[in-house]
């Protein structure tokens, strides 16, 4: 771990990762407002009062944007674990089985893959009944293809090896050679897969609820207050910046760690 | 004699802290072969490599110096020395098949150097290829340099880097095991062509191997290397007759190993009738092979790779399915498919792997991967399970404190004993043992040896030991079988086996072994090789 954080990127990363998780779990004590309740104007500039002006509806920005900050964060960590977890275990299941299992779960899979993932979810959210686990659901979904991917290609390497061959002439079970032999063999990649699902998750959501499919009101995640700003533009109200930046600086936090622990893991590969 | 060509003073090659060459001094005048022995690690490679001007990594000299052609480089201008790479100084890998580029093919590349360092013309190196590709035996030399290299086989495009090495015609060639990782017998014609070659252009070569029998047949004089340090430096006659060292008169001794007691007649355990196993659709590699494991006896399977030994391994082991076939085992019939098998059957029959490195998982610790064998088989746990486990790593001599190691954390023979106590943690009756020594060091692997002859003995084990190394053969088996082309050439008790009258094929396999005695390359060269049409005594007469 010393050598991690060893880089002033990994450093960035954590520190700004760390800032947002902080300001998410302490919004209630820290916000100056009620972040649903007008308190001003609409689209007051920055002042001491509303230290990012108001939005739309007069609401405080800074209020909002850190119970936004709450739901992206909580989303993006539900929906990249659950589609981590998904695209892994079935992906060593499908590799460790064999046979008709893999070859159903991996055309399946190409099939999912090869339609845009927006469209998959444009049209599975206008079907499914509009709530927050169809959402995560289906995000966890289509996540789950790009895990499979890579979990497929970890497995083929792993099931290939003598020590997999050795645990088959054992006699071992199927869910022992995958979860004991196989997963503590694949961990680093999955891990810094799950860093990448996390910050594609926070992307993903935030543009769906800019275009009105995701998080609904009167909840916002930072993409809908976007939305809902975004008209002020034409005004020269800078609200809508706000919550794309806050966007942009998680991502490329999450990024910085992901490439700072892939480093890492190549450095460990290469000894 | 002229002076020396090449002087080493009290070279030391490290980093930091960390001395991988130490103090080692040695001369090679024009026209000899120096052979540098050691087990892996000792600091052969990074030795050929200084000499050569180049350093992996963060290695560099930190002291010393070494003269070429009467130029003394200092350990500050040490890399000056790489100037002469291509030029004065050439190169033959390990890995012939990794040094080629597959996109081009090999007469390109073989006069690619020579060329550009402007040492011949390419028409001049065109013509030089050709004589070279002649002298080192390679059949039809015009056709052979159009041909790309996973067109050609391993002994072949071992001789081509040869042939590049030679084409800027240097004063000095390092051979970083060339023969390594070749057969037996294509060993003894690459080896061949590369002493004669040696020999008639007066090029000085270093010649690193770990097998001191084949190095002591090429070099003029020998220097041994462990863990850096010279420890017998001399004539290699003078060396053969009477080493100093006793790590030289134990590597020597590895080639004498104890004669076993003979072996008597004994119930069969598993016999296979009519195997034939092929992939794909084209020709089978086994054909209508059949075999009788004796009860409590080694059997070894010798024969080159390509054989198909490993297959038969696999197919006895119930992982690869024939194409048709019987086995029994103690009479009763066993499936070819390991899942298939009862658990007792599974247990019965173990499998040793080549390589330790990649048979045992690098995420369990040495506790698991033999302790899991115990649990599953004697449902021990807890105290007992911990008795088990120590008592078996003390059987294959193991410290039970490594029980807490990770695979990483051992040497290549401690985890092939872990391997070893993970088969015997099944309580097995038959041990398939695929090559389990050949990818150790020379006296590691014959500390595995002695283990696997004590087991057998000890444990009234059934061995099928599988090898390429007739050494092997006689310090372990009770009974031989030869295999070629898929097919058992030969099989009986070792006695009958190994005495003559042979047939072909074995007279060649048993004359390829590299012993000690200083005319045995010579002699090898007269059993008439049948593979290659032209080899090296019609070229010479």
């Amino acid at each position: 771990m010393k050598s991690l954080f060893s880089s002033v990127s990994a450093v960035t990363g954590a520190f700004l990762l760390i800032l947002f998780v902080f300001a998410s779990l302490a919004a209630p004590w820290i916000a100056p407002y009620d972040a649903r309740q007008i308190s001003g104007e609409i689209w007051q500039p920055m002042s001491a009062a509303h230290w990012l002006g108001t939005d739309n509806l007069g609401r405080d920005l800074f209020s909002r944007l850190l119970s936004g900050a709450r739901l992206t964060l909580s989303f993006a960590f539900v929906i990249s674990v659950m589609a981590t977890l998904a695209g892994t275990l079935l992906s060593f299941l499908a590799v460790s089985v064999g046979g008709a299992v893999e070859g159903i779960l991996s055309r399946l899979n190409d099939l999912f893959m090869s339609l845009p993932s927006l469209i998959i979810a444009l049209v599975a959210l206008a079907v499914l009944p509009q709530t927050n686990s169809t959402l995560i659901v289906v995000l966890a979904a289509i996540g789950a293809t790009r895990v499979y991917r890579l979990g497929y290609s970890l497995a083929s390497h792993i099931l290939a090896t003598d020590y997999m061959e050795a645990a088959k002439l054992a006699g071992e079970s199927h869910a022992y050679r995958v979860i004991r032999e196989m997963l503590p063999n694949a961990r680093f990649p999955l891990l810094a897969e799950w860093g990448m699902q996390f910050s594609a998750s926070i992307l993903f959501i935030s543009t769906l609820s800019f275009i009105g499919l995701g998080i609904q009101p009167p909840a916002a995640d930072w993409g809908a207050i976007v939305r809902e700003n975004k008209d002020g533009i034409l005004f020269g109200v800078s609200a809508a910046f706000y919550p794309a930046i806050a966007i942009s600086l998680l991502v490329i936090a999450v990024n910085l760690l992901v490439d700072a622990l892939s480093r890492k893991l190549q450095q460990q590969e290469d000894q | 004699m002229s002076e020396a060509l090449l002087q080493v003073a009290q070279l030391c090659v490290g980093h930091q802290q960390t001395v991988l060459i130490d103090n080692v001094s040695f001369e090679l005048r024009k026209g000899d072969v120096l052979g540098v022995i050691g087990e892996s690690g000792a600091g052969k490679s990074t030795l050929g490599l200084a000499v050569m001007g180049h350093y992996r990594g963060a290695l560099r000299p930190l002291s010393g110096s070494i003269t070429f052609q009467g130029e003394t480089y200092h350990p500050r201008d040490a890399c000056r020395l790489a100037t002469q790479q291509g030029k004065r100084i050439c190169y033959v890998a390990q890995s012939a098949s990794a040094g080629f580029n597959p996109a081009f093919p090999l007469g390109s590349q073989v006069i690619e150097a020579a060329c550009y360092h402007g040492v011949l013309t390419p028409e001049a190196a065109q013509e030089k290829m050709l004589q070279l590709f002649a002298l080192l035996g390679l059949p039809y030399p015009v056709q052979f340099a159009r041909r790309y290299p996973h067109q050609v086989s391993g002994g072949q495009l071992q001789r081509a880097m040869t042939a590049m090495a030679l084409c800027s015609s240097p004063d000095l060639i390092v051979f970083d095991e060339p023969t390594t990782a070749l057969d037996v017998t294509t060993q003894l014609d690459v080896l061949a062509a590369i002493r004669h070659a040696v020999k008639q252009t007066r090029t000085a070569a270093l010649y690193i191997s770990h097998d001191i029998a084949v190095v002591s047949q090429i070099a003029d004089s020998l220097l041994v290397l462990r863990h850096g340090k010279q420890i017998e430096y001399g004539r290699t006659a003078d060396i053969l007759r009477s080493a100093a060292h006793p790590y030289t008169r134990a590597l020597l001794n590895t080639r004498h190993p104890a004669p076993l007691p003979v072996a008597e007649h004994h119930a069969p355990v598993l016999e296979l009738r009519d195997l034939t196993v092929g992939y794909g659709n084209g020709e089978p590699v086994i054909s209508q092979l059949s075999l009788t494991l004796p009860r409590g006896q080694t059997y070894a399977l010798v024969g080159e790779s390509g054989s198909g030994k490993s297959t038969l391994a696999r197919t006895l082991a119930g992982l690869q399915k024939p194409q048709s076939g019987e086995l029994t085992l103690e009479g009763k019939a066993l499936s070819f498919d390991c899942q298939q098998r009862t658990a007792q059957q599974r247990w019965q029959i173990q499998y040793i792997y080549q390589n330790a490195d990649t048979a045992l998982n690098p995420r369990h610790r040495v506790r698991e991967l033999v302790g899991r064998n115990i649990m599953r088989r004697s449902g021990l746990h807890g105290a007992a399970l911990k008795a088990r486990l120590s008592q078996l790593l003390e059987q294959v001599e193991l410290a039970p404190e490594l029980a807490d190691r990770f695979p990483s954390q051992l040497s290549g023979g401690q985890k092939q004993r872990v391997a070893i106590a993970r088969a015997l943690a099944a309580e097995p009756e038959i041990l398939i043992c695929d090559e389990p020594t050949s990818a150790l060091d020379p006296l590691v692997a014959q500390g595995v040896l002695a283990l696997f002859r004590q087991l057998q003995q000890s444990a009234g084990l059934t061995l099928l030991f599988i090898t390429h190394d007739i050494a092997t053969v006689r310090s372990i088996a009770h009974s031989v079988a030869v295999m070629h082309r898929g097919k058992l050439v030969r099989q009986g008790l070792r006695e009958t086996v190994l005495t003559p009258p042979f047939d072909d094929y074995t007279a060649r396999l048993l004359q390829a072994e590299p012993t000690l005695e200083p005319g045995w390359l010579a002699s090898a060269l007269k059993v008439p090789s049948p593979e290659h049409p032209l080899s090296l005594q019609e070229i010479l007469t």
